[in-house]
This record gives C-alpha cells, sequence and structure tokens, in this order.
C-alpha cells in the first residue's frame, strides 16, 4: 500500500505524460503479482466497493471533528478524500504495519455498510497521511488524478514491450487484478482468448477540425454527427452487448437494442430515440432531451419502451461475422456494413447517410443550414482511414455546428475542485425575467464551470471574492454585476427549473466586463430558441 | 455582547485608532501609520509618518526609496501617541522586524499581531505571548488541514531530492523577503555548505538580512553562472518565476515551492510543483488555537484568512471572538 500511495502521490505531482508513463511502467515492473493488477485497477477506477461511499467518509469525519469545521475545510480543499487524510487524527503507537495492497482491497471488499464504520478507521489508522489519501481514492472509486484508461493501457504496453494495440484487445473481458494479462505481458504465456467473447472495442474517436482548417472531399468523406450516444453493439458467443462510450454495458437500458442484433458482428453507431417531430430527409430523431429520459436506468418499463423507443444510427462496421475488418479502408467497410445493415431489423438500425457537397465550402453551407435539433454538426473521414483505436490525427474530424450565444449575469458561484480546487470556478448564471428598467427579476437559466483560461480563472475568483453579498455554506451570491456570454448547444423546455428552460452544454464563452448587467438577455431570448 | 472600547475600530482599510488620529497597517496612505511588518499587503507606501521597528524601515526603504517621516521603534520600547495612547512593538516571529503591536489606553490593552508564527526561525527573534483583553489575530492559515511539518523534514526532502538527481537542479519558489531567507538559513543549519543560487530579485533583500547580522553563507547570481554551474545545486527565485521564461536558462530544473499552501495537493498542482515544501511563515492551525488558548484575551478579532473556521473554534471552546472585514491582505503566495 505503501508503493501505490508513494506512486498516487507522485502522479498527482507529475503534469507530463511521458514521466506519468514512466512512473507507472516502473512501478508495474517492479511490484509483484497480485498488487501491481490491483494498481492497475484502481488507477483506471474499474474496482467498486459498495459498503465506501463519499458519504461514509463524511460520516466517518463527523466522528472525529466539528462538522461545521469539517465543511468549511472540505470546501476550501475541494476534495473529500485529501480532507478526510490531512484531518484523520495521527494513529495510536501500538497500530497494526501498514497493509499490502493486495490485503487492502481484500479487507475493503469485506466491509458491509454496518462493518464499515469500525474497520475503515482500522485500516486508516495503519497509514499515513500519504496512504490515506491513496485509500480513500481507491475505497470510493474515484481516482481523478488524471490518469485515463488509454494511459494506463500505454504504461503497461510500455513497462513489458508489448503492442497497445494487443493490451487494447485483451484488456476488456478480464477482471481485476488482471492476471492473465500479467501472464502474457510479464511472463511470456500465450495471450488470453477473446473470440467468442462479447468483449468492448475501444471506440476509434475524431479531432475538432480547427477553424479555417479545409480538407479534400476527394480524401473525406461527409456524415451528419448526431447528438445521441455513442454506442458499440458486440453480439459474440451467443449473447449481446451495449458498450457506451467509457465501454460501460448499458445492455439493462436499451433491451430493445440488445434482442434486435443475433448476428455476431461488432458495430459502431449513435443510439438515439425516434422522435416524429424532427423531420428532415434523414430525420426520425428526437432531441437529446428524449433520449436522456431513458439514460441511467437499470430497468426499464413498457412505457418507456413505448414512449421512447430507441434505435442504433449506424457508422461502421469493426468486426463481422468473425472477420476482422478494422484494417480495411473506410469505404470498404462503409460497403460491407451497407449490406449488412439490410440483414437488421429497420425498427431498430438504420444507416447514418453520407452528406454530399460539390466541394468543401458547400458543405459548409449545408453544416449551418442544419438547425435539426438531432445533428451536432459534420463528421469527416478519410477515405481510406483503417479503425483504429483513440484519436489518431488526420484520420477523423469533427466539425461541429457553431454555439448558440447568449449573455447572462453571474449570481452565484462556488468553489470547484480538482485543478480549479479552491478556486470560485463553478458559476450560476441568469437572464432577466422581463425588463430589468421596469423591476425584473434575475431568474437562474445555468451553471458552468468551464470555458476561461486560468487567467480569466484567478480573475473571476478575485471578482466573486470582492463582489460578495452574501454567503449560503459554500455558495457565494455575487452583487449581479458581471455579465458573461454563454455558448451552448440547445435549450430545451424543462419542467424542473424556475426558468423553464435547460442548457445543455454550456460554458463561459467571454467575460463580457464591457457589458452592464442590465443589458444581458431575457429569459424571452433564451425560450425563443427551444426547438422541442 | 462585544467589547467595544471605543477608541479602537477596525475599518475596511485598517485598523483605526481613533483619539491617535493612527492607523495600523493601512492599505492606503493616511498621516500616521503603524506598521507591523515589512511584506507589501501591510508596509505600503506613502503615509505621512510610519512608525516600525528599524529592521522594517529599512525593508521599506528599500521597497520605496525614501525613509521620509519613519519613526523608528525597538522591540520592547514604548512610543506615545496622541491621545493617550502608546504603542509598544513585541517580537512576532514572523519575518524580520516583525512585529505584534501593543496599544494601551487607560488600562486597556490590545494586541495587534499582524502575521506571525511560533514555530523557531534563524532569521527572527520568536513570538512572545503577551496578555491583553482584545487580540487581532491573522488566520491565513484558519482551517483544521493546515498543519505545518517539522521544517527539519522538508528541508530532508529537499536535499535528498538534490542528491538523487545530480544532473537537475532544484528550483525553489519562495518570497523574496523572509521565506527565501529562512530557507538558505535552514539549508545551512541543515549542513548544506555549497553555494545558493539566487534570481535577481532576491539579492537585495538577502544583503540586507546579512546587514542586520543574519548569515547566509555563499550566496550567487543565476545571472553569473553557465549552466554547467547550477547542476546539483539549489536556485531560489520569487514563486512568479516558477514556470516564467527566466526558468528556461536553469538545467532541466525540479520545481518546488515553499509555502504553506503546499500542504493542499490540488495548490501545488496549479502551480505546476512537482517537489512541494509545506514552509509557512504563518502560524498553522494548531499555533493559531494555541497563541488564543496561551494570550488568553477578553475577545478575539480574527481577520485576514479563513477567518470562518477560527471564529467556529473559539465559539466550540467558549471564547468571544468576532472577524473583522478587512480588505487587501490575501497572502496568495506565502
Amino acid at each position: 500500500m505503501e508503493e501505490f500511495a508513494a506512486l498516487v502521490d507522485a502522479l498527482v505531482y507529475t503534469t507530463s505524460r511521458n514521466a506519468k508513463l514512466a512512473l507507472i511502467a516502473d512501478y508495474l515492473r517492479r511490484t509483484p503479482d497480485p498488487d501491481r493488477g490491483w494498481a492497475l485497477a484502481a488507477l483506471t477506477e474499474a474496482l467498486d466497493f459498495p459498503a465506501v461511499k463519499a458519504g461514509t467518509i463524511r460520516a466517518l469525519m463527523h466522528e472525529r471533528i466539528d462538522p461545521v469545521l469539517w465543511t468549511l475545510s472540505r470546501d476550501f480543499v475541494g476534495d473529500t478524500a485529501e480532507t478526510a487524510s490531512l484531518l484523520w487524527p495521527d494513529p495510536p503507537r501500538e497500530a497494526e504495519p501498514p497493509p499490502s495492497l493486495g490485503e487492502t482491497i481484500a479487507l475493503l471488499r469485506r466491509m458491509t455498510r454496518v462493518s464499515v464504520m469500525t474497520d475503515l478507521p482500522r485500516l486508516f489508522d495503519r497509514l499515513d497521511s500519504t496512504g490515506r489519501y491513496a485509500l480513500i481514492k481507491l475505497a470510493t472509486g474515484a481516482m481523478r488524478i488524471g490518469i485515463s484508461a488509454r494511459l494506463a493501457k500505454v504504461a503497461f504496453a510500455q513497462a513489458f514491450a508489448v503492442p497497445v494495440e494487443d493490451v487494447e484487445e485483451y484488456w476488456h473481458g478480464i477482471d481485476a487484478p488482471y492476471q492473465p494479462l500479467f501472464d502474457w505481458a510479464a511472463h511470456g504465456r500465450p495471450p488470453p482468448d477473446t473470440e467468442n467473447l462479447p468483449l468492448f472495442r475501444p471506440f476509434m474517436l475524431a479531432h475538432p477540425l480547427e477553424d479555417g482548417e479545409e480538407l479534400d472531399l476527394d480524401d473525406y468523406v461527409a456524415e451528419w454527427k448526431w447528438d445521441g450516444i455513442r454506442v458499440q453493439l458486440v453480439h459474440a458467443g451467443g449473447e449481446t452487448r451495449v458498450f457506451s462510450r467509457s465501454g460501460d454495458d448499458i445492455s439493462a437500458t436499451f433491451p430493445e437494442i440488445a434482442a434486435a442484433l443475433d448476428i455476431p458482428a461488432v458495430l459502431d453507431g449513435e443510439l438515439l430515440v425516434r422522435g416524429s417531430h424532427q423531420g428532415g430527409e434523414a430525420g426520425g430523431a428526437a432531441s437529446f432531451n428524449a433520449l436522456q429520459q431513458r439514460l441511467g436506468r437499470k430497468t426499464v418499463s413498457k412505457k418507456m419502451l413505448a414512449d421512447y423507443p430507441a434505435f442504433v444510427r449506424l457508422y461502421d462496421a469493426l468486426i463481422v461475422e468473425g472477420e476482422d475488418l478494422r484494417a480495411l479502408p473506410w469505404a470498404e467497410r462503409r460497403a460491407r456494413l451497407e449490406v449488412f445493415a439490410n440483414r437488421l431489423p429497420q425498427e431498430r438500425f438504420d444507416l447514418s447517410a453520407v452528406v454530399e457537397a460539390a466541394d468543401f465550402a458547400a458543405l459548409g453551407t449545408i453544416r449551418d443550414s442544419a438547425r435539426d435539433e438531432a445533428i451536432e454538426g459534420l463528421m469527416l473521414k478519410r477515405r481510406d482511414s483503417p479503425y483504429v483505436a483513440g484519436r489518431k490525427t488526420g484520420l477523423w474530424y469533427k466539425w461541429k455546428r457553431d454555439p448558440l450565444l447568449i449573455d447572462c449575469v453571474l449570481m452565484y458561484a462556488q468553489r470547484g475542485s480538482g485543478k480549479r480546487s479552491s478556486f470560485y470556478s463553478d458559476y450560476t448564471f441568469g437572464c432577466w425575467d422581463g425588463d430589468p428598467d421596469q423591476g425584473a427579476e434575475l431568474l437562474p437559466v445555468g451553471k458552468a464551470y468551464f470555458g476561461f483560461t486560468d487567467e480569466e480563472l484567478k480573475f473571476l475568483d478575485r471578482y466573486v471574492r470582492t463582489h460578495t453579498v452574501n454567503r449560503f455554506g459554500p455558495v457565494r451570491e455575487t452583487d449581479r454585476s458581471l455579465v458573461f456570454e454563454v455558448a451552448f448547444d440547445s435549450v430545451h423546455a424543462s419542467k424542473r427549473h424556475k426558468s423553464g428552460v435547460a442548457m445543455r452544454f454550456p460554458r463561459i464563452s467571454r467575460i463580457r466586463i464591457d457589458k452592464p448587467a442590465h443589458e444581458a438577455d431575457r429569459l424571452d431570448t433564451l425560450k425563443a430558441l427551444i426547438r422541442d | 455582547m462585544i467589547a467595544d472600547f471605543g477608541w479602537i475600530r477596525p475599518e475596511p482599510h485598517g485598523i483605526h485608532i481613533l483619539p491617535a488620529d493612527s492607523w495600523i497597517d493601512p492599505s492606503r496612505p493616511v498621516d500616521r501609520a503603524l506598521v507591523t511588518h515589512g511584506h507589501a499587503d501591510h508596509a505600503r507606501g506613502g503615509h505621512g509618518t510610519t512608525v516600525a521597528t528599524p529592521e522594517t524601515l529599512a525593508i521599506m526603504k528599500l521597497r520605496y526609496f525614501t525613509d521620509e517621516g519613519a519613526t523608528p521603534a525597538s522591540y520592547g520600547e514604548t512610543i506615545a501617541l496622541k491621545g493617550g495612547v502608546s504603542a509598544t512593538f513585541i517580537p512576532a516571529g514572523h519575518v524580520l522586524g516583525s512585529a505584534q503591536i501593543l496599544l494601551e489606553r487607560a488600562g486597556e490593552r490590545v494586541i495587534v499581531t499582524g502575521d506571525y508564527k511560533r514555530r523557531p526561525d534563524p532569521t527572527c527573534p520568536p513570538f512572545e505571548v503577551t496578555p491583553c483583553d482584545i487580540f487581532v489575530t491573522e488566520a491565513t492559515f484558519g482551517l483544521p488541514v493546515f498543519v505545518h511539518p517539522p521544517i527539519e523534514e522538508e528541508m530532508a526532502k529537499l536535499l535528498q531530492r538534490l542528491a538523487d538527481n545530480p544532473e537537475r537542479c532544484v528550483l525553489v519558489g519562495a518570497y523574496a523577503l523572509g521565506k527565501a531567507q529562512r530557507v538558505i538559513a535552514e539549508l545551512r543549519r541543515a549542513g548544506h555548505v555549497a553555494p545558493i543560487w539566487l534570481h535577481g530579485a532576491m539579492e537585495r533583500m538577502c544583503r540586507l538580512y546579512e546587514e542586520f547580522g543574519i548569515g547566509l553563507g555563499e550566496l550567487r547570481l543565476v545571472s553569473d553562472a553557465r549552466k554547467e554551474d547550477l547542476r546539483g545545486g539549489i536556485v531560489i527565485c520569487p514563486p512568479s518565476a516558477l514556470n516564467d521564461r527566466w526558468s528556461r536558462r536553469l538545467p532541466d530544473p525540479i520545481t518546488a515551492m515553499a509555502s504553506g499552501w503546499m500542504r493542499v495537493r490540488q495548490r501545488a498542482r496549479q502551480r505546476n510543483v512537482e517537489l512541494p515544501l509545506v514552509i509557512s511563515d504563518h502560524a498553522d492551525w494548531h499555533e493559531l488555537t494555541r497563541t488564543i488558548e496561551e494570550v488568553n484575551p477578553a475577545e478575539s478579532w480574527i481577520t485576514h484568512g479563513r477567518e470562518e473556521a477560527l471564529l467556529r473554534w473559539c465559539e466550540l471552546n467558549q471564547r468571544r471572538a468576532r472577524a473583522l472585514a478587512l480588505v487587501g491582505y490575501e497572502d496568495e503566495d506565502d
């Protein structure tokens, strides 16, 4: 546990990707099984200990420190694990020696919601503050130290000099502590068998197309970028799985999709909900708002299935009936996909149409005129691109529609977490519900915590501190003098918010110090942009 | 019921001593100022007269190029102000020349600490506990998460990293007044005798410390060095220079920062610090609460910093306290 804690600590203070890779690779090489496998699982947040929640940590701390002092500390530090690790009282001298990582995991697994209140403190007492920090991060399953699963896989590949593509291929479907993976990479045994398992394959991703950048349509093909959720469908060994972009199994949330594929294949597409009012030539999809009704549910009622029927708009085929197509050029995969799609039930599957345009300028016009809510913009794919995991430069681009903009007034601010810790960086902003000169009020319309530079963040933090008129626990109310230009992708009617609207993907686009608050936009302006 | 002596009043721009028509650490120019120590947020220029310790006045002269109206008050010396008020400067243990100011009028005693710490510091005399009725205390690190480790541990960490990386240098970001000299003096105490390299902005203050008899060993300027000279060495610079173009001339520097904020990981990350050194010239949580207990005033006034938590501690311990809303003292770099 001490070595793992030291690794976590070192990773926190390391910003360079190469240095992080070197740290992890070095740890993996010199740490014995199964600890290194557990570490890998912890770093990629693949572990779950149902008995330990953020609330558990809070409850333990409330037994040891005044709740007000706890809240003030937590608010300042911006991270529950770190706050608790710093505030935990020094252990008694006769404490047991620190546990190994494997032992820690075994102890955490045995804990129940009841026993955790006595067992977890005993574990805390065996560690120093660095160890407690790593332990809480590990136990609550939220490392958030900037290590993506991809980074961990690259580090693994580096550590044992194996191809990262192979690591990607074998990784999924093996459970922590990944013994078969280490047997293969570190001990020279044969790789795990993946042929007949319904495994997730990492998605191919796109780079954003920079402003002013143009592509030759002889080399690139355009498709709509649909505003649903990207999914991968896998049928293998008689089972079907629906995976989300992060590789989470969401088959239970969309049973009608899982039931509709019974031919061995791995397909890439966008999951959407059917909507009659969207129309358009490629129509048939509802807005993201409709899809949201279906997300995050563990079981789905018949009414849900009837009211919000899901379907998948297919983008690509990775594997069809045992044949791996990933190395083929996009154009060939597309041809295979078009043939294959005919064998699937039309109620649940269609093809994402190719968008034809005479040249790049014409494509830009088509993009700008697409105000259909189910379309986020365009995708541009190199006609000869193989299907490769992750974001490879030059192959796929996303060309998003320009965002909508509105001027809002900063109303409340709260401290952020992670790299924004201890800065007032989470902003609630509002629009006027009428004419401000006639006594109209500001109504909150959204919240955003990114879109600004580090310099702007410092300015905003200072602004909030010097313009606070009220405090509600961690929340500061400001004097409503600062105008933000807020960018967002779309806006929807919402009964949950007092303003009656909910913005999708709002972010701070500009700080308008030049603009007086009463000139900010009115709620009616925002409501006029609702399309669903 | 809040004690109110009437003759002393916290105002947004400083502590106002009404009958003496004087201010303590005013954040804008006034006729008569009493200054606790030389940090810029406490010692502003442009006052008519400035009463402070000789060390603080020397620091102010270094910064503002004038000592017009300077009125020295040595530690322990009592100065008579107008309106029957007297002021005594007492060591605060914060930086060279730092003082708490004891104000007395008709048997009533008020102490304004300025900034202070309780840890030993080779560059200034230690904080003296002095009884009073009203104790105006700072609260920069007024949260229970802030516990500064013994400085010896942090020095050992620094020297170990240096020894492990003979081809690199360790670049330590430290306040030019106080922190830099304390780090250098502690490095000497830990047995580091090699020359220590300075950013140009550090030089004058270090020389001033030496003039006041504080030995800092051999100091050299980075601007006089070749890259090769700096390998395996320690370089001290102001925090603002840490991620600046200036540091590119150094041989693959390990970025360190000496600050109490380094206790919080994300604070170190925000500054791209690889080697956080938890070293502060302010009192940590335990020092703050211990000091209130030892001074044992009738009432504590809590200012600049995280007042809420210290106020809560006073409430939990049945101690009378209030938070002052003074502007302009935010110590982001300590």
